[in-house]
């Protein structure tokens, strides 16, 4: 195992690289000048000038490229261009609200889906499987965008029992978190029924029912377990998802999170701000697919030993 | 044959497309008011006759903003989606006919694209580029084309290898007949599919990224835009949220069915 944690960091290194050159080369690449966006058409040559100076832009690419690398593998994001703070410290300090909004996100969808997938897969084709497999469908095809609204409509302003908008305590957390976490828990649910199927047809399982396991129990040692790789894969991408779908669920609840921080950066053209949110993002990405593989081998000896 | 067409999906799928098509064409001049127009008097004017979806906080009926909205938000999906299947199908059938490096650059160059979160990558490009409809196509383009790439490659690698191919090929039949006789109605019943799915995507990508303040300039009517400027007045008007989720989940929702529908209707092994 430890071997194979080592070969998985280490091949964390290229694709750390590769996603930090995709981030340096949407902003410096794209057509637009960053400069003249922020000062304005109408701007003194000057002004221009000096701005493009002291933000490194008038040097070649290739040594700015440079720079980002080896200012970034120093944990230099920069300074952000409106408060003059290092990148680095705001994006920490609003890091811990997103993912404080992602892991209740996850619990929610794997309290979920775990219910609604081993439900249905007790009596296939029942109509509590159906019942299921139903919400399931409905709860992927609502986007974030209409069941965040909706929910605020039903459970803030008719029912009252929940704030509206913004972070405390665990009750702001409740309407958020769900609407983020039900489109994963109905991927996951899905997923879980399919492979929970597929185990109990499974040898192993005829052999623990007939030495006299109940069911359930046959269901949670023996098919669980089996079952489980599949589910961790779609898991660990759905994860991924939880960190940029984020970025509309901040937005809708006023969630004082990265998204809501990068948004502010791209109002106000503050660019080193919003390279620093576009790379915080992709490297949680990155760890969150760490690991999921990481899981996926403590689970499955095949996966650290092929 | 016939009954395949019938299935619940595909019916339901595309009766709330053409549905959605119409009121996109033809709702604008059925309901002529103007979606503009500020009327002060009007301003949150409840549900009633004259404004069966009330009126916003400026006095703007909203159902000619959704009807409005509709003709853009669909236009605008619509266009995203067919310009990333031609230059996905492009790119990705030039790397499967030709073959060797330029496949492998391709491929890598697909990999990295996926591997970073699409929205993330329509968001910065969208920054760079500055609000604006035109922006937002382009950078729903540039996160748009890698899947259906992938695809088409995957598609004709995988045909080229059939027995009536590999027959047509021995028979002489140059590249382009090949292409066209007969890899292209066999690659078309998936792209088909995929592209439906796809539609409904981008209709929730556009959405979010005019919610997102990225999109069309206000006051331009998108169902983006209208949920944006709800928000505010969630307490109050509470309709001026719900018109647009239930036009966006609607619009999903038939054309995630006409999708499924398609599916069966064209798996002839199904």
């Amino acid at each position: 195992m430890g071997s194979y944690v080592a070969r998985r960091i280490l091949a964390l290194v290229p694709v750390a690289l590769g996603v930090a050159t995709l981030t340096f080369a949407v902003i410096h690449l794209t057509p637009g000048d960053p400069v003249i966006a922020m000062l304005g058409e109408n701007a003194a040559p000057t002004d221009i000038e000096g701005l493009r100076h002291a933000l490194g832009l008038a040097q070649p690419l290739l040594r700015q490229y440079l720079t980002f690398l080896t200012r970034l593998a120093r944990g230099d994001l920069g300074r952000s261009i409106v408060s003059g703070a290092p990148v680095a410290k705001l994006v920490l300090e609003r890091l811990p609200a997103t993912l404080e909004l992602a892991a209740a996100a996850l619990c929610v969808a794997i309290l979920i889906a775990f219910s609604l997938g081993f439900l249905a897969s007790l009596r296939p084709g029942s109509g509590l499987d159906l019942g299921a497999m139903g919400l399931a469908v409905l709860g992927i095809s609502v986007p974030h965008l209409c069941l965040g609204p909706l929910l605020m409509i039903a459970f803030s302003l008719r029912l009252g029992w929940l704030p509206l908008s913004g972070r405390g305590g665990l009750q702001h957390l409740v309407l958020p978190a769900v609407t983020l976490g039900v489109g994963m828990a109905a991927i996951v649910a899905r997923i879980l029924r399919q492979s929970l199927l597929e185990a109990q047809a499974q040898d192993y399982m005829r052999t623990a029912l007939s030495k006299g396991l109940s069911r359930h129990v046959a269901l949670v040692r023996h098919a669980a377990r089996n079952a489980a790789t599949p589910v961790i894969t779609v898991l660990g991408l759905e994860t991924g998802a939880l960190l940029t779908g984020s970025i509309v669920i901040e937005q809708i609840f006023s969630w004082p999170g990265l998204g809501r921080l990068m948004l502010q950066a791209i109002g106000s053209r503050d660019y080193p701000l919003v390279e620093g949110c576009v790379l915080a993002f992709s490297f949680s990405y990155v760890l969150v697919n760490l690991v999921t593989d990481l899981l996926y081998a403590a689970m499955d000896p095949r996966v650290r030993l092929g | 044959m016939k009954r395949r067409w019938r299935n619940p999906s595909l019916v339901a799928g595309a009766t709330i497309v053409c549905a959605l098509a119409a009121a996109a064409a033809f709702g604008p001049l059925a309901a002529p008011k103007d979606p503009l127009a500020i009327n002060l008097d009007l301003v949150f004017a409840p549900i009633g006759w004259a404004h069966p979806l009330g009126c916003d906080e400026l006095g703007r009926d909203v159902l000619a903003r959704l009807l409005w909205g509709a003709r853009i938000s669909l236009s605008i999906s619509a266009a995203v989606v067919a310009v990333s299947v031609v230059v996905g199908s492009i790119i990705g059938g030039t790397a499967a006919l030709l073959g060797g490096a330029l496949d492998e650059l391709t491929m890598r160059l697909i990999d990295v694209l996926l591997a970073f979160p699409g929205i993330l990558f329509a968001l910065a490009l969208a920054a760079i580029l500055g609000p604006g409809l035109l922006d937002l196509a382009i950078a729903l383009c540039a996160i748009g084309w890698t899947g259906y790439a992938r695809l088409v490659r995957g598609e004709i690698l995988s045909l080229r290898e059939r027995d009536y191919v590999v027959a047509a090929r021995a028979l002489g039949s140059r590249t382009g007949r090949l292409l066209w006789r007969h890899l292209l109605p066999a690659l078309a019943g998936p792209l088909i599919v995929r592209t439906t799915f796809g539609v409904a995507a981008i209709i929730v990508a556009e959405a979010a990224l005019s919610f997102l303040g990225l999109g069309a300039r206000l006051p331009t009517p998108t169902w983006g835009n209208m949920l944006d400027e709800g928000r505010a007045f969630l307490l109050t008007a509470p309709n001026l949220t719900a018109a647009p989720v239930v036009a966006i989940g609607l619009s999903v929702l038939g054309f995630n069915l006409l999708g499924d529908g398609l599916n069966r209707a064209l798996d002839w092994r199904g």
